[in-house]
């Protein structure tokens, strides 16, 4: 630790930060190694990567900008880019395993989407 | 003295992103289906980079913000290329 000009409110605010963005990742990590099934497990890790995310790169832009007396908001960019993934992939990743889950046709998945692929003679 | 409270919660929270990346390998080697190890993976790499920003807090240098941007870059490139493999088969038709 090379800086020792950070004020002791600020140090603390800092810490603080930090260790709830930690605890945050942290139960995110847990649930997911505990929860039973898929399509329970795949909402554990988001805690991870919006709160343990936002709060820890809090913290580091807070520690950067105080101890260069400047503004450094580069892990905004982090942030942002996260914020727009996450969504996204895991939803991916979820109707891959819904796709795989019907075609084995195991589990308690529902069927598919009453949509206007469906054949038109069906049972009314 | 605001160095060593620093210093101490950077520690703590490292030993707990390392935790976190402990059990995200459990279920990267325990999970049942392609899919659990998919989001592992996803989980896994999300709290790498958590991890690269404290040590970069540790060390006082930006430098490794870069390479946690390229690592939030390329876990979401393979994210999607390992979802698109568990749907189609293959990455690229």
């Amino acid at each position: 630790m090379t800086e020792v000009d950070i004020p002791l409110p600020v140090a603390l605010l800092i810490a603080a930060v930090l260790l709830t963005g930690a605890l945050f990742t942290l139960a995110g990590a847990i649930g997911l190694a505990r929860v039973q099934t898929f399509y329970q497990r795949v909402h554990a890790p988001t805690l991870g990567a919006s709160m343990g995310m936002f709060l820890i790169l809090s913290s580091s832009i807070l520690f950067f900008s105080v101890s260069r007396g400047a503004f450094v908001v580069h892990e905004t960019l982090i942030a942002v880019f996260l914020t727009l993934t996450t969504p996204i992939s895991l939803m991916l990743v979820v109707r891959a395993a819904l796709a795989r889950d019907r075609f084995e046709g195991s589990g308690d998945v529902p069927g598919t989407e009453a949509g206007p692929e469906r054949p038109p003679e069906g049972p009314a | 003295m605001s160095a060593v409270i620093l210093g101490a919660a950077i520690s703590v929270a490292q030993l707990m992103l390392a935790a976190a990346m402990a059990l995200c390998v459990f279920r990267m080697i325990r999970g049942p289906r392609a899919q659990d190890r998919v989001i592992a993976l996803d989980a896994f790499y999300v709290t790498a980079m958590l991890l690269l920003i404290t040590l970069g807090m540790r060390t006082g240098s930006t430098r490794y913000f870069e390479a946690s941007a390229i690592i939030a870059l390329l876990g979401f490139a393979s994210t999607v290329a390992l979802a698109k493999f568990l749907m189609r088969g293959e990455v690229i038709e």
